[in-house]
């Protein structure tokens, strides 16, 4: 057993760290907490534009599509230093979910005619899964292709579609034919998002943001070569991709970073003259998230050992989804405890002179958006059923 | 023994629950929050009229000489509507610390103002540095030939913007963390020297910034002893830690209630969500946890009338106080996340009132103390010495 990094990636880390520190401007973490502003999407395509400029967009895609050719332990260490950059992580729609799906089951003209502007970040894509009546049991959704010469005829309503306002394509499981199954007869479109007959309805969430949207098919027409694959086998390749979303949930990372600003934070706060990092309550609070994180990072590394040598990902990677989010969880509810009184003000209504505590409203932002995490990508409940099935054998 | 309520505490808690449901629905409270008050004035006079501003106040001052079982029955009703008109600031947290005062004629000319709806208070108590810490106080009572001259700065002083006075906690001597030395003043909110930054607070209610310049009060003006500040706030603060607590439990049980209606209508993988084990389990973890709630507020108002009657001592009370607080903070932290869970996507939406439920529990939570400061009070007071 060895963790040490050898020194060609060591380089390669010093490397990743210098051009973070270089290149990236923390105006653009500031942009992304708040959606409404307009230079939101602007600045996040610029950034991606930078690490796209610099061949890192896409870590994971292979280098025939413009892939970086990283081994398991460069892109771990890449992820890793990201999120201790306390840089957020790309869109995902379009690099980590849809581009997968094209290069592995697309036609050659899909993977010429979208893969190069998901790379540029010249697209903006979005996810078109959940319907209304279709959450956590997917393969209930009833939005309809129909099949028309050279067109589908697409019809119905997809919910909780993160950052569809900014989306120029979309990308869709919809009901083709009626199967024995529910999940047969479920179809893979890409649809256009400029389409007459697309409405996007904005939803304002609980941190009072605007990331969710409702997206609304009347008579949409989708020319039949936006199909992916083979007709009614859509499933197939979405469980393909739902796999790749969530073992890049654990973010061990982006947590090791909150957590070091929450204990500078907790240096700062005070109560009774007292720093609350020297308070042995919130002390045993810290330590329970910090613990839980250190055996976290382990399992995480663990996963990688396995992929690193070929293998597939065992059983440790299932809880990677489920640990991860909800220790994100806990360390937003501490550094709102930590506010206090100050986590209930809202963004945008004082200046942090007048209030103070200037963390608190991003805390409040956090712990509020931050409840979806057990919520979406496969709720922790559905995760747990797949673990008890598919590792337990329950 | 019974836990039954009295005939006129029915009558009360029904005048309420019936507001609530008849007048106070979602949207109404909605376009109220959005307003430029924040409050409906209207609803205001209305809960004068219906006498529920006179509820802990003394007959001798016009008040229904209720006590806090009284006020808690108004207060978890007020919960289930997540009423936003600032009835815990004024008639919870101001009206108990004037009720307590030894000034009777500052009693006199105040209470029955609040009582017939004319004068909104609330208490400034917090500072940057103070956390939840009462004796952590900073701002100053300088003795001046006018009486007082105060100086300092309060944070997050409730419903600030509408209130026509405060109460506000200043020192007259010691040090900063010094129990002694601090006076409670009432301070009309227009008089020269208060400066007033307001913001909206996540649940819909106001909250400011407020700061005294050489603001000038008279040796009248006092609504606690002279140096003894924290002792009158220590006497209320049962009181008013469980009414807060009472709101929260009609808060609790409403999620509790809503979520559980969701949980037999959502239909996901051909069923009810609701005939799923994991999420019956956990439907049966967030009932018991209200039912404890209950218990633990109950238990709460048995001491202070037993206080009441001489049959408990303050210790008692204090004690029972810390771990209602504490026990409400846990268990409502529960139920929240329980209630934006098992909704799912719905759940974290602005449009539903689940979120807003949510957040009026959160900043009860906060309020005068998290459950972690009030568990370590309870630990100070039951192992220490």
């Amino acid at each position: 057993m060895d963790i040490n990094f050898s020194a060609e990636d060591v380089a390669f880390r010093d490397e990743v760290r210098e051009f973070f520190d270089k290149e990236y401007d923390s105006e653009v973490s500031k942009r992304q907490a708040d959606n409404h502003s307009s230079d939101y999407k602007s600045s996040i395509v610029a950034w991606q534009k930078k690490l796209h400029a610099k061949g890192w967009i896409a870590p994971d895609w292979p280098v025939e599509y413009g892939g970086t050719g990283w081994s398991s332990t460069q892109k771990y260490i890449y992820e890793t230093e990201r999120g201790l950059a306390g840089i957020p992580d790309v869109i995902p729609f379009g690099l980590k979910m849809v581009a997968p799906v094209i290069y592995t089951f697309g036609t050659e003209e899909q993977k010429v005619r979208f893969l190069p502007r998901i790379l540029s970040s010249d697209d903006w894509w979005c996810q078109g899964y959940s319907e209304p009546g279709a959450g956590s049991d997917l393969a209930a959704l009833t939005t309809s292709a129909e099949y028309a010469g050279d067109n589908y005829i697409v019809n119905g309503r997809k919910i909780w579609t993160t950052l569809a306002q900014f989306a120029d394509w979309i990308f869709c499981l919809v009901r083709t034919s009626k199967g024995v199954r529910r999940q047969e007869g479920i179809s893979f479109l890409l649809i256009d998002m400029k389409s007459p007959g697309i409405t996007v309805k904005p939803i304002i969430a609980i941190d009072g943001q605007h990331s969710l949207n409702e997206v609304l098919f009347e008579n949409v027409l989708v020319p039949t070569e936006n199909l992916i694959g083979e007709q009614d086998k859509g499933w197939t390749y979405a469980k393909a991709l739902l796999a790749h979303e969530r073992t890049g949930m654990a973010e061990v990372a982006d947590s090791k970073r909150m957590l070091d600003q929450l204990k500078l934070r907790a240096v700062a706060e005070v109560n009774g003259g007292k720093p609350m990092i020297e308070d042995p309550v919130f002390q045993m609070r810290l330590s329970d998230i910090e613990m839980e994180l250190m055996a976290l990072e382990y399992t995480e590394l663990r996963v990688f050992a396995s992929m690193a040598s070929g293998g597939m990902p065992g059983p440790e990677s299932s809880l990677l989804k489920i640990k991860g989010t909800e220790i994100s969880q806990s360390i937003h509810e501490l550094q709102l405890q930590l506010a206090s009184y100050y986590g209930g003000a809202l963004q945008g209504e004082l200046s942090s002179e007048v209030l103070g505590h200037n963390f608190a409203t991003e805390a409040r932002g956090k712990y509020m958006y931050g409840r979806a995490a057990t919520i979406y990508g496969g709720s922790n409940e559905v995760q747990r059923n797949v673990i008890a099935k598919a590792v337990l054998g329950l | 023994m019974n836990f039954d309520f009295t005939e006129e505490q029915t009558m009360i808690k029904d005048s309420v629950a019936r507001f609530v449901r008849d007048e106070y629905d979602f949207d109404t409270r909605r376009a109220i929050v959005s307003s430029e008050d924040g409050i409906s004035r209207n609803f205001w006079a209305k809960f004068a009229e219906l006498g529920w501003l006179s509820v802990p106040f003394s007959e001798e001052y016009g008040g229904f000489g209720g006590s806090v079982d009284d006020l808690s029955a108004v207060m978890e009703e007020m919960g289930k509507g997540i009423v936003v008109e600032p009835f815990a600031s004024t008639i919870v947290v101001f009206g108990s610390l004037m009720s307590a005062s030894p000034n009777s004629d500052l009693k006199a000319k105040v209470i029955p103002s609040i009582i017939d709806g004319s004068c909104m208070g609330t208490f400034a108590c917090v500072e940057e540095q103070s956390r939840y810490e009462m004796s952590d106080v900073c701002t100053s009572a300088e003795v001046c030939p006018e009486g007082f001259r105060i100086n300092g700065k309060k944070t997050v002083v409730s419903n600030a913007s509408t209130a026509n006075k405060f109460i506000v906690s200043a020192r007259c001597s010691g040090d900063q963390f010094d129990r002694d030395g601090i006076s409670l003043f009432l301070v009309d909110s227009s008089v020269e020297g208060v400066e007033i930054d307001s913001f909206k607070m996540m649940d819909g209610q106001s909250a400011a910034t407020v700061t005294f310049k050489n603001v000038l009060v008279n040796e009248s003006e006092l609504v606690s002893e002279l140096g003894k500040g924290i002792d009158l706030i220590d006497a209320v603060m049962p009181q008013i830690l469980i009414s807060l607590s009472a709101e929260a439990l009609g808060i609790m049980a409403t999620l509790n209630t809503l979520t559980l209606e969701y949980s037999k209508t959502r239909q996901q993988f051909g069923a009810p969500i609701g005939s799923f084990q994991v999420i019956q389990h956990r439907m049966v973890d967030t009932f018991m946890a209200c039912e404890q709630s209950k218990s633990m507020l109950y238990r709460g108002l048995c001491v202070a009338k037993n206080v009441e009657q001489g049959e408990a001592d303050q210790f008692d009370l204090a004690k029972t106080a810390h771990a209602l607080k504490a026990t409400i903070a846990r268990y409502g932290k529960l139920i929240g996340e329980e209630a934006i869970q098992l909704h799912g996507g719905i759940g974290m939406t602005d449009e539903l009132n689940i979120g807003h439920f949510v957040k009026r529990l959160m900043m009860i939570n906060v309020a005068f103390g998290d459950g972690d400061f009030h568990q370590r009070k309870f630990n100070s007071l039951s192992y220490s010495g």
